[in-house]
């Protein structure tokens, strides 16, 4: 048998996954805001310092 | 004398940014040798709190991210109200770990910079979890820890560092919006996920038409193809036949119906074809065209994004919390729990929560936001009153009679909503189109069949009817109008023209010397700079700190012209002035050690009963001469001197002028000036002095708006104002343009905001509104003469299924192409106006 008859259904099922997992973040809320998420990037992570000052 | 003046304004002071938000610092404010200049207190507070928490690098951020100037808001406010019972209930949750958490709206959100300032609060107040705020829609979410802190608290510290909060009290409108976003969103990625591996089995079949392919093989990508096909039709594209559905329970056409009858043969055929194992598949070919149909959708849906957060401004209007009478004993509660028949208190500076008949008490109401009135009307028993007007003098008791929507700035804003939710008339056309198209393909299918059965045979028949139904599909048709009008408004906003919605494009659009159109436009700040000079002071000298001193504060053009003129202002001199009130549009009345001051215009000097002293007659009539605006200051009901001030037009303003008028807009101007500097600035940018309407109220300007769009097929209406009165006026109007500058109330009232102030922006949103109808058009036109030409081609025989397949997304993508070549900027408009 062709490995093709494996390779397509199987292609297909990470497609599936793929599918799941995007669904699921959306449902999370993360694709609400997609223009802060860019700024925050850039911020300077002060945190570690601060959580050890705490 | 003058000379004097001349050396105070030529002495050319240098302007001083305010340290925290970087916009200059009034005159008024100044301090001689101060490390640290700010415009105003809220200023002040936020640089010495963000100092105080250690968060200096606030201000390097600001500065890369290098946004918009905004001072700071904070309102000083104690917000205890936000730690009530009914307050928390309301707005508040649990979380899973047992914290709270509460929705805020902020004000004074403009850049990157805020955001990391806004989710420091954990770092900096103790007691709170989390803190995440998004920029585009200014709400932050907080989650705070009840035992260590209380929201009151955190909110002081928010409002300390310049964003006042608010309750999102459009939270359920809001999560609405958010959870159809997000099932859109997950629509066209499942269609774009199904279309893109559907194309990618089509590739495989495609080369086994040149290259031939194993018959298994085939037959495998066939059923797979088919399998993907059905779910992309079952799944994302089943909203195509609900709305066709629909629309024909309802009896009427849309889009929609060509576009399921389309998939619904396409569907057919293929699955025939692929049981059978014979013939094309078309499934990729209808995979891909749900997935364009959708994005345009999706476009289209995002860009009304900002029409309704200008709803959260509307509640802007009413006070988050009152006070409510319940069983006699005085609480506080949020504006939303008031009901019909219950009684608030309503104390001096407040606004009032809903509209109601006064109970007890007698005070002014500041009406503006309704009627445009600047003078407060005195209100007592009995007396009806409105939500949104400001309580000026006293406290009152009011019966609640009718609350949120039904109140008469509820109804207002309803008729706004309403005129955009309105179908831009060429949506409605395309609409019709599509149910003749309907039953014109059916009918041409039918004869198709026929005609080739009786000629050839039925299954040659049956083949060239199938290639006639998919490729007659009007799916660019569906695609085109929205597309084109998401892509212009995204376009507009680009460019500094925030539209509400597509309507607005096309009513401006119909507008042309054969059709022609009114608009209305305000003198100071749109014809003219905004920037008053002082050209002559005379009377007494003595006066002139007296005057600086009073106009410290004023917000209005003559105000600060007078303090730049005369100033700077001495804090000894404001302190002396006992009981200050402004007149907004009028002037000022202050009392001061010499006697009773006035300042104001020659209409209110005159409502005042103010006499000329002889001695300044003759400069008056002078500056009269010249068509200076004039400003009376009197003491004890004397005027004793006077201010002759000029306006300068903007260099563009007549170009701009002359190419409305070719272009078919009757254009007048309403303003609230005296006749000689109106007709002056009428003379300027060469209108006749009958379109120069001057000392006009901001009534009569209502007035004016509703006379226009009384009568029945009357000319597009164009609304231009800027100012604080204006609302109601930019309501009525067909198009209502609020400019840069102007009050929240008028930018939840217009149609259009224009970023940038002046008539340039006002000419180019039109010109805007032509291309966009002419793109759209065009694409009209592109996508129906394919369908005509693909259609005869198809009865011809020319065309197979499998061609039909292929030609079917391309009529698509042309439109799309169309769309996004007009989307890109064009260096220069040459028929539009000179820039």
């Amino acid at each position: 048998m062709s490995v093709v008859f494996v390779m397509a259904p199987a292609a297909l099922v990470l497609a599936a996954i793929a599918i799941g997992a995007f669904v699921w973040a959306t449902r999370d809320g993360q694709f609400d805001d997609t223009d802060t998420p860019a700024h925050r990037m850039l911020f300077d992570d002060a945190e570690a310092k601060d959580r050890t000052e705490r | 004398m003058t000379a004097a003046l001349e050396s105070k304004t030529a002495s050319g002071t240098q302007t001083v940014e305010c340290e925290h938000c970087g916009l200059p610092v009034p005159l008024a404010l100044r301090i001689e040798d101060a490390d640290f200049q700010f415009c105003c207190g809220g200023c002040e507070i936020a640089y010495e709190t963000i100092r105080g928490c250690g968060l200096e690098d606030y201000y390097a951020l600001r500065d890369r991210a290098r946004s918009d100037r905004k001072s700071a808001r904070g309102a000083g406010d104690a917000y205890k109200s936000y730690d009530a019972d009914a307050f928390q209930a309301r707005y508040a949750s649990t979380t899973e770990a047992g914290y709270r958490s509460i929705d805020f709206r902020l004000e004074g959100v403009h850049c990157a910079a805020c955001v990391w300032l806004v989710e420091r609060l954990p770092h900096v107040a103790t007691g709170v979890v989390d803190s995440r705020l998004s920029l585009g829609s200014s709400r932050a979410r907080i989650v705070w820890d009840p035992a260590q802190t209380s929201l009151s608290t955190i909110a002081q510290q928010l409002d300390r560092f310049g964003y006042a909060p608010h309750p999102a009290r459009d939270a359920s409108a809001h999560a609405a919006r958010s959870q159809g976003e997000r099932s859109r969103l997950v629509r066209m990625a499942i269609a774009g996920a199904l279309a893109g591996n559907n194309m990618l089995i089509a590739v495989a079949l495609y080369a086994g038409v040149f290259e031939g392919i194993d018959p298994a093989h085939a037959r495998l990508f066939r059923w797979l193809s088919m399998a993907i096909g059905w779910l992309s039709l079952v799944w994302p594209g089943m909203t195509f036949f609900r709305g066709a559905w629909s629309a024909l329970r309802a009896r009427a056409a849309n889009l929609d119906q060509p576009i399921a009858l389309a998939l619904a043969v396409g569907a057919l055929a293929g699955t025939v074809n692929v049981v059978l194992d014979r013939g094309e598949v078309y499934f990729d070919s209808l995979s891909t065209l749900v997935f364009l149909l959708l994005v345009g959708r999706f476009l289209q849906a995002r860009q009304q994004r900002w029409a309704e957060e200008a709803v959260g401004l509307t509640l802007s209007m009413t006070p988050d919390s009152c006070h409510v009478v319940r069983d006699g004993i005085l609480c506080e509660e949020p504006s939303e729990s008031l009901e019909n028949g219950d009684e608030v208190e309503v104390r001096p500076g407040e606004l009032m929560p809903a509209d109601g008949v006064v109970a007890s008490g007698s005070s002014a109401m500041d009406q503006s936001l309704l009627t445009g009135e600047s003078r407060p009307t005195a209100v007592t028993l009995g007396d009806p009153v409105y939500a949104g007007a400001q309580n000026v003098a006293s406290t009152l008791r009011v019966i609640v009679g009718a609350v949120g929507e039904t109140t008469r700035v509820g109804k207002i804003l309803r008729l706004v909503e309403d005129g955009l939710a309105e179908k831009p008339p060429i949506v409605q056309f395309a609409d019709r189109v599509a149910g003749w198209f309907v039953v014109v393909m059916s009918a041409t299918a039918l004869v198709n069949l026929s005609w080739w059965s009786a000629t050839v045979g039925l299954s040659a028949g049956i083949e060239s009817t199938v290639a006639l139904l998919i490729v007659a599909c009007p799916c660019a048709l569906g695609l085109a109008t929205p597309l084109t009008m998401a892509v212009a408004i995204g376009n507009g906003s680009r460019r500094g023209m925030l539209i509400k919605s597509a309507a607005v494009l096309e009513r401006l659009a119909g507008v042309s010397p054969k059709a022609p159109g009114q608009l209305f436009v305000d003198k100071t700040g749109t014809l003219t700079s905004g920037r008053l000079r002082v050209e002559r002071w005379i009377g007494d000298d003595r006066l002139l700190r007296w005057v600086a001193a009073a106009e410290a504060d004023s917000p209005h053009p003559i105000g600060r012209a007078l303090v730049e003129a005369f100033g700077p202002v001495d804090a000894n001199d404001t302190s002396q002035l006992i009981d200050r009130t402004e007149f907004h549009g009028r002037g000022v009345r202050a009392r001061i050690p010499l006697g009773d001051l006035l300042i104001g215009s020659p209409g209110f000097a005159d409502s005042e009963g103010v006499v000329i002293d002889a001695a300044i007659a003759d400069g008056i009539e002078q500056a009269e001469s010249h068509r200076h605006t004039v400003v009376f200051v009197a003491i004890d009901g004397r005027a004793l001197g006077a201010v002759a001030l000029s306006d300068e037009l903007h260099p563009d303003s007549q170009e701009q002028i002359a190419w409305l008028c070719r272009a078919g807009w009757r254009t007048e101007i309403l303003s609230g000036d005296a006749a000689g500097p109106v007709r002056q600035v009428a003379a300027g940018v060469g209108l006749a002095d009958e379109a120069a309407h001057a000392t006009i109220s901001p009534e009569g300007k209502l007035q004016r708006v509703r006379e226009a769009t009384a009568v029945v097929d009357h000319p597009t209406v164009v609304m231009v104002g800027d100012g604080v009165n204006d609302a109601a006026a930019l309501a009525a109007a067909d198009v209502g343009v609020a400019v840069h500058g102007g009050a929240e109330a008028s930018l939840a009232a217009a149609d259009v905001y224009l970023l940038e102030p002046g008539i340039g922006k006002l000419a180019e949103l039109i010109q805007l509104g032509r291309s966009t109808m002419h793109v759209t058009r065009r694409n009209l036109v592109i996508s129906l003469s394919y369908n005509v030409v693909a259609v005869a081609l198809a009865m011809g025989g020319a065309i197979t299924p499998f061609v039909a397949a292929l030609l079917m997304p391309l009529s698509s993508l042309t439109v799309l192409a169309s769309a996004v070549a007009f989307a890109v900027p064009r260096p220069e408009q040459p028929s539009g106006p000179p820039r």
